[in-house]
């Protein structure tokens, strides 16, 4: 543990806490981009420890909470279909669609299975060669190279029975979206460590450039999280906004190219329907044309029905971080993890889930 | 939508479970004793006090380091027993077998069985077997009960911590639940984890032999330790504090939770306890418990208080506090 522990300790986390609480005097608002950041920023407890004037807001960074609807629908759709067996990661499996979800599908009797790798689906797929495997392609840009990997390896073997039905999204342009709408008035980001240890932090420049906004690639431990924070502030107070990699043992300017090339190999970027924003251009990955028969979405056509949003659900403004999980009238009285209303209660990396869990 | 089907989180020992079973059999047993919802339940019988539980194994798979479903079947009821301080005597064992199970791997369940029930000092003195069809079980299914004595003086209930308790664990915690994780399919790591799973009543003897001013045991099994915290401050109607840096982990459990996003403390746990006792026994029993093999890592994790009550607040190294909660269901490894 003594790594683990290194960013962890006491000491050093009160000198970072001291530190900032010297930086600034004047109100800073940072969002953490990545649900991962919102749970450990719950779960450590690092909102008690941060100055008041410090404002951390939680933004679009989980994968299950910004699937759109339709997506969510059109799964469970895919789920009817005889001889089709969904894999998919266990978290997707609780989200309330406009009827049922995944889970309620498989109680009735559709196959589905939790896997925790697309190379799992993929062994499905080989031991079962009669059936037909989907695989329920979420996340950024941190699962998008293991899936067409997946593709690929399914290509080599010649299975024909193996799909994919691409809800996969690219960062960057969410978070310009976000700082496009303007609702916040934001004076930093904090960038996801782990999406960043692919595309590189370089891929954040645009921040910084574009918008003025002081940005920190930041890992996950209370030392990361506050060293970032930290950063943020020192770039703000100086004006010289930039992009601080305060996470230099897992990400590097370039990211990691090879998970890139295979991305790039199999997809291809498109628009997407994002839950809370909406349809942002280029923030998707869709199948390139020579991959396009691992394509669920053209092979298969299923009516999933007309989509209903969640009466009262707030998750599409907490995914914008407007508003706090508290503020939302169903938090802890209707929407719980044990009966979630919305995709934010549910994730492991859902903002309402950490608010919930943590207290 | 969800509520008129059996979904399988209902049996993941979180929210829905609770639901499930006051609403579908509380409500109708509609009895005191099953009522209090305790580890096993304690009744007097002939002038005797007598602890009677039950328990079915569903786990997968089959076999894990440090264990298979044949041990834990055995160390889960007569842990179930302990955790009332009763001693364990006399079990049953019921088995549902898949058609198609060899005949070596139910053998070698069965001999598991047999060396755990002879380290616990219990008998296996009845049973029944059932064989269904492919696919109507998966691999084989255990069912065993239990019966133990319970000493006149002991008043061991999830009813009754009360403030300045101390809450003690006897060992490292997440073991189990990392183990069987890791030899899921898909999830292969390398990992030189075993199972914890063990028989308790050996180690709540030396306990009671201590004091008998223990006021709560519950074994933090399904759920972890988060849940079985949160029962006791829920059914004792106390707050909970405890220290998350008291809390053992092995090295490799927190390595393993950090690399896949899981919090050890809902890792299921098989041959570890929780205890409340009152403040003046404390350091006797700890003493007692290090004392035993099964113990030796035992430490004070934190205290009842008269503050929050129904609630569990941990605090963390660098001070800041928060509520520990249940989770809805098992925990997935994080996607991103």
């Amino acid at each position: 543990m003594r790594t683990l522990n290194a960013f962890r300790s006491p000491d050093l986390i009160r000198r970072l806490v001291d530190d900032i609480a010297h930086l600034t005097e004047h109100p800073i608002k940072i969002m953490e981009f990545c649900g991962t950041h919102t749970h450990a920023i719950s779960r450590y407890g690092l909102r008690q420890i941060l100055p008041e004037r410090v404002s951390l807001f939680s933004g679009p960074g989980c994968p299950v909470c910004v699937t759109s609807q339709a997506d969510i629908d059109h799964a469970i759709a895919l789920s009817a279909i005889p001889d089709v067996i969904i894999t998919t990661f266990g978290d997707l499996l609780k989200v309330p669609g406009s009827q049922g979800s995944l889970e309620v599908a498989r109680a009735r009797g559709a196959r589905v299975e939790i896997v925790y790798s697309p190379l799992d689906a993929l062994k499905i797929a080989l031991n079962h060669p009669k059936q037909a495997v989907i695989f329920l392609g979420i996340g950024f840009e941190t699962t998008a190279p293991t899936v067409a990997a997946s593709i690929l390896e399914a290509e080599k073997n010649s299975l024909d029975n193996y799909f994919v039905y691409s809800m996969h999204k690219v960062t960057p342009p969410a978070m310009r979206a976000i700082l496009d709408m303007g609702e916040l008035g934001l004076d930093g980001v904090l960038c996801p460590g782990h999406v960043s240890a692919v595309v590189g932090w370089k891929a954040w420049e645009f921040l910084p450039r574009d918008y003025g906004v002081a940005a920190a690639v930041g890992g996950f431990e209370p030392v990361d999280v506050l060293w970032s924070v930290r950063s943020i502030i020192l770039q703000h107070e100086e004006g010289i906004p930039q992009v601080a990699n305060t996470y230099p043992r897992t990400v590097q300017a370039e990211g990691n190219v090879k998970a890139q090339e295979i991305m790039d190999q199999v997809f291809g970027i498109s628009g997407a329907l994002w839950r809370g924003i909406g349809e942002i251009p280029r923030s998707g990955l869709m199948f390139r044309k020579t991959y396009r028969r691992f394509d669920a979405r053209s092979v298969f056509r299923v009516n999933p029905g007309k989509t209903a949003d969640t009466e009262g659900c707030s998750c599409g403004e907490v995914i914008r971080g407007v508003t706090k999980p508290v503020d939302c009238p169903l938090f802890r009285s209707v929407c719980t993890p044990t009966h979630p209303v919305g995709p934010c209660m549910v994730s492991t990396e859902g903002t309402c889930a950490a608010y919930y869990l943590y207290g | 939508m969800s509520d008129d089907i059996i979904l399988l989180a209902h049996g993941s020992g979180g929210g829905l479970s609770q639901e499930l079973i006051r609403r579908a059999f509380v409500s109708h047993f509609d009895n005191q004793i099953l009522s209090r919802l305790e580890d096993a339940s304690v009744f007097a019988a002939e002038g005797s006090r007598l602890a009677f539980t039950t328990d079915s194994y569903v786990v997968k798979p089959l076999f894990f380091p440090g264990g298979d479903i044949g041990r834990l079947s055995v160390c889960g009821t007569v842990n179930d027993l302990s955790m009332m301080g009763a001693t364990p005597l006399y079990l049953s064992a019921g088995f549902i077998l898949e058609e198609g199970l060899r005949l070596d791997d139910l053998e070698r369940i069965v001999m598991s069985m047999s060396k755990a029930a002879a380290e616990a000092g219990v008998k296996i003195i009845c049973g029944d077997t059932k064989v269904v069809e492919k696919k109507a079980a998966d691999g084989i299914f255990i069912n065993t009960a239990g019966i133990g004595f319970v000493r006149d003086d002991l008043h061991i209930s999830i009813v009754n911590s009360r403030p300045s308790d101390v809450v003690l664990v006897s060992g490292t915690i997440g073991d189990h639940g990392i183990t069987i994780m890791s030899q899921r399919e898909g999830l292969q790591f390398q990992s030189d984890m075993t199972s914890d799973a063990a028989p308790l009543n050996h180690l709540v003897r030396d306990m009671l032999g201590a004091t008998n001013q223990i006021h709560t045991m519950r074994d933090p099994t399904r759920g972890g330790l988060a849940t079985t915290l949160n029962e006791i401050a829920v059914s004792s109607g106390v707050g909970v504090e405890v220290e998350e840096d008291q809390i053992p982990v092995l090295e490799g459990v927190a390595w393993a939770c950090e690399m896949l996003g899981l919090d050890p403390l809902y890792l299921a746990n098989e041959g570890k306890l929780v205890a409340t006792v009152a403040e003046a026994d404390s350091d006797r029993v700890l003493a007692a418990m290090r004392g035993n093999v099964l113990g030796a890592r035992a430490t004070v994790i934190g205290r009842i208080t008269e503050d929050h009550p129904g609630r569990v607040v941990i605090k963390n190294s660098f001070g800041a506090k928060r509520i520990l909660s249940v989770l809805a269901g098992d925990q997935f490894p994080r996607i991103c």
